[in-house]
């Protein structure tokens, strides 16, 4: 039983990563319809600026400047890359983001080089656990758990109750109209690549000290974070997360069950079975997305 | 959609800058004459980076020292340096374009296992040098005329581990491997030589080398009733291992392969590197060896002189691997006293008595690695410095970790 629970704890800590990755992928989908393939490099970036940036300030502060920081590259990202095209398609936005997601790699590495870099434990050190009933528990993962929620709970409330929140849903809906209600489609793209960043970066830094963070970390975050997206239904934050605990929780069994290197096996298997089987994903509601333009 | 063509071109315009910029970032090779052309297949960038690019940087520094006090022959050496990111397909294409093209005397590296193994018989068939700066046993047994490597065997590597798990009176042993080449052949060496000890494998994992997490696969190995895990890796994958174990509260101790011979990751790792024991070159410990120590002069120059030139970084025993690579090429021409394939290549298998950062080589027809066992010594980390296992009193002073 504690055994049980304990994979279940495995699962929800490899779920939340997930989350926090696919969740940025669903914030510049709702307002654009694209799937912007740097979103981990955003996670990349916030984890390392934010371990520079702790040389020289407390932690808290250095993660806040690394998110702002992401952020500003965020919206020159979109500002220098994607604002000029007119109406891009789907496939010229996918090859422009998996071609930004190398520049930022390399970059990363020309700047940081190739080592692995880890932030502290926000609370206790690497081998501090909660032990509850026979089950060990890292804080770190109370954080991730506790900051992602937080985090998805204010994007509900954004978007659902707030006037931008509102204008960005109105673009992602059909960006024709919202221009002609008066609302700046361009610049609520613009936001939209700054508040992915932003998250991204979020994600970074509590994510850092439980997977620790290179200059490569970024992809192999965002294929994980990508499945979790479709998984759920892309543009659905709520849906991401569910999506991602049920992956990482089966993923945790899998390795129960079978030897665990067929762990990504399980993962990826899901994944095509959801594409075959429900394509608009778990939670996903297949005629809303047929109205997407594409 | 409006216009088609448009796109097209303007996909095609990105699709040129990206390729544009691939080329300009990867490193430019400057054409020189009469120079003697060497190459080096090196995971500078991706999951084996932690032993490419500082492998890579010790060859900068060597062949430039080198140049400066008038190459090898009167000739200069020109370094030709490959970046493999650690992926096969791309050391196979770079090791014919350096055979068929370059004609390069001989290649140093690649750094991890599962590329050289790849390109093992591409060497083997153009008849070029190849040493290699990875570990698996594989890569001289069965001896390849023209295949040598410099690191310790990980054969002597498991041995060394198993040594001492006998010592400490443990039967029962947990096996977590990466699912790369050099995890693979630790794996097959544990599963091998374990049972001829009488020690028994409980527990036998393969993870992802690019895992984020491994709760699940240590709680496994944990629930075996394993008195101890034996992980086997290159990757960032062994610090989280180490640090997941302890969260679930895996008290037993935790051995690593000589891949664990990076300052990096114990830093990762924090308070859960504690303890961690290893195998490893003396390079990690050289201000601990005695002065008389036949290792002693060339480790600590090889370190100064890395330190001084690459600062912060940290020297590691793979950039010594690179280093040694050189060091056998350069004694072996001047041995043969000529700059041809054949005659350097006999006399790299008669050098004796060669002092690298691995060890002392002795080569022979049979022996194309050099190295025995005491080229090992039972590293363990405490207060989050690396230190010999049997004399853990002698850097008592050491200074408290930040």
């Amino acid at each position: 039983m504690e055994l049980l629970l304990q994979y279940i704890v495995a699962g929800i800590t490899y779920g939340t990563i997930y989350a926090i990755v696919a969740i940025g992928f669903n914030i510049i989908y709702n307002t654009t319809g694209i799937i912007n393939f740097a979103q981990g490099e955003f996670v990349m970036l916030g984890g390392m600026t934010a371990f520079t940036l702790k040389e020289y300030m407390p932690l808290p502060v250095a993660i806040i400047c690394a998110v702002v920081i992401t952020m500003i590259i965020g919206a020159l990202i979109e500002i220098v890359f994607i604002r000029w095209l007119h109406k891009p398609s789907v496939l010229r936005m996918i090859i422009i983001t998996i071609g930004l997601s190398i520049l930022i790699r390399e970059t990363a590495l020309h700047i940081w080089g190739e080592g692995v870099t880890a932030l502290p434990y926000f609370t206790g050190t690497s081998v501090t656990s909660v032990n509850l009933g026979g089950v060990f528990i890292s804080p770190q993962v109370f954080w991730a758990v506790g900051i992602s929620s937080i985090v998805v709970i204010l994007l509900g409330i954004f978007f659902n109750f707030t006037l931008l929140g509102k204008q960005m849903r109105a673009c992602s809906a059909n960006r024709e109209a919202a221009r002609l209600c008066g609302i700046s489609t361009q610049n609520m793209v613009t936001f939209s690549f700054m508040l992915s960043a932003a998250i991204g970066a979020l994600g970074g830094c509590i994510v850092s000290p439980i997977t620790y963070i290179s200059y490569d970390s970024g992809s192999q975050l965002a294929i994980k974070g990508f499945t979790v997206a479709i998984l759920g239904g892309l543009g659905n934050s709520t849906a991401a997360v569910a999506a991602a605990m049920i992956l990482g929780i089966l993923e945790s069994f899998s390795i129960w069950a079978l030897p665990a290197a067929y762990k990504d096996v399980v993962s990826i298997a899901i994944m095509l079975i959801i594409l075959f089987v429900k394509p608009s994903g778990l939670f996903g509601n297949a005629a809303a997305a047929r109205l997407k333009e594409y | 959609m409006r216009k088609k063509g448009e796109g097209v071109m303007k996909f095609a315009q990105i699709l040129a800058t990206v390729m544009f910029m691939v080329v300009v970032f990867v490193s430019p090779v400057l054409a020189a004459k009469d120079t003697v052309k060497i190459g080096a297949l090196l995971a500078v960038t991706g999951p084996a980076s932690f032993l490419g690019a500082p492998e890579a940087r010790s060859l900068e520094m060597l062949v430039e020292g080198i140049n400066k006090k008038g190459g090898l022959k009167g000739k200069q050496i020109e370094l030709i340096i490959k970046d493999t990111g650690a992926s096969t397909e791309k050391a196979v294409s770079f090791a014919k374009q350096l055979i068929e093209e370059e004609k390069v005397l001989a290649i140093i590296g690649p750094s991890t296992s599962g590329e050289t193994m790849g390109i093992k018989k591409i060497a083997e068939e153009g008849k070029t040098i190849l040493l290699s700066c990875a570990a698996a046993e594989a890569i001289v047994n069965p001896v390849g005329k023209y295949v040598f490597k410099t690191p310790q065997k990980d054969s002597d590597a498991v041995i060394k581990i198993l040594e001492q798990i006998k010592k400490m009176k443990l039967s029962k042993i947990g096996i977590l491997s990466s699912n790369s080449g050099f995890g693979n052949a630790g794996k097959g060496q544990i599963e091998k030589l374990a049972a001829e000890r009488g020690i028994t494998i409980v527990s036998n994992e393969v993870y992802d080398k690019a895992a984020s997490d491994l709760t699940g696969e240590v709680t496994k190995v944990k629930a075996s009733g394993a008195e101890t895990i034996i992980n086997w890796s290159i990757e960032p994958a062994q610090a989280i291992v180490i640090k997941n174990a302890r969260q679930i509260g895996f008290t037993g101790p935790i051995f690593q392969s000589h891949g664990f011979g990076n300052i990096k990751y114990v830093e990762a790792a924090g308070a859960a590197a504690e303890g961690v024991m290893f195998p490893a070159g003396r390079l990690l410990v050289v201000d601990t060896l005695p002065k008389n120590h036949p290792q002693k002069t060339v480790l600590a120059n090889y370190k100064k002189d890395y330190e001084t030139k690459f600062k912060p970084d940290a020297a590691s025993t793979f950039g010594g691997h690179a280093f040694d690579a050189m060091l056998i090429l350069q004694k072996g021409i001047e041995k043969a006293n000529s700059l041809d394939k054949e005659a350097v290549r006999t006399a790299i298998e008669g050098l004796q008595g060669i002092v690298g950062t691995a060890g002392i080589f002795n080569f022979s027809a049979t022996d194309h690695n050099g190295l025995t066992i005491d080229a090992f010594e039972m590293l363990t980390v405490k207060n989050g410095k690396f230190v010999a296992l049997d004399q853990p009193e002698a850097k008592k002073a050491a200074p408290k970790k930040k």
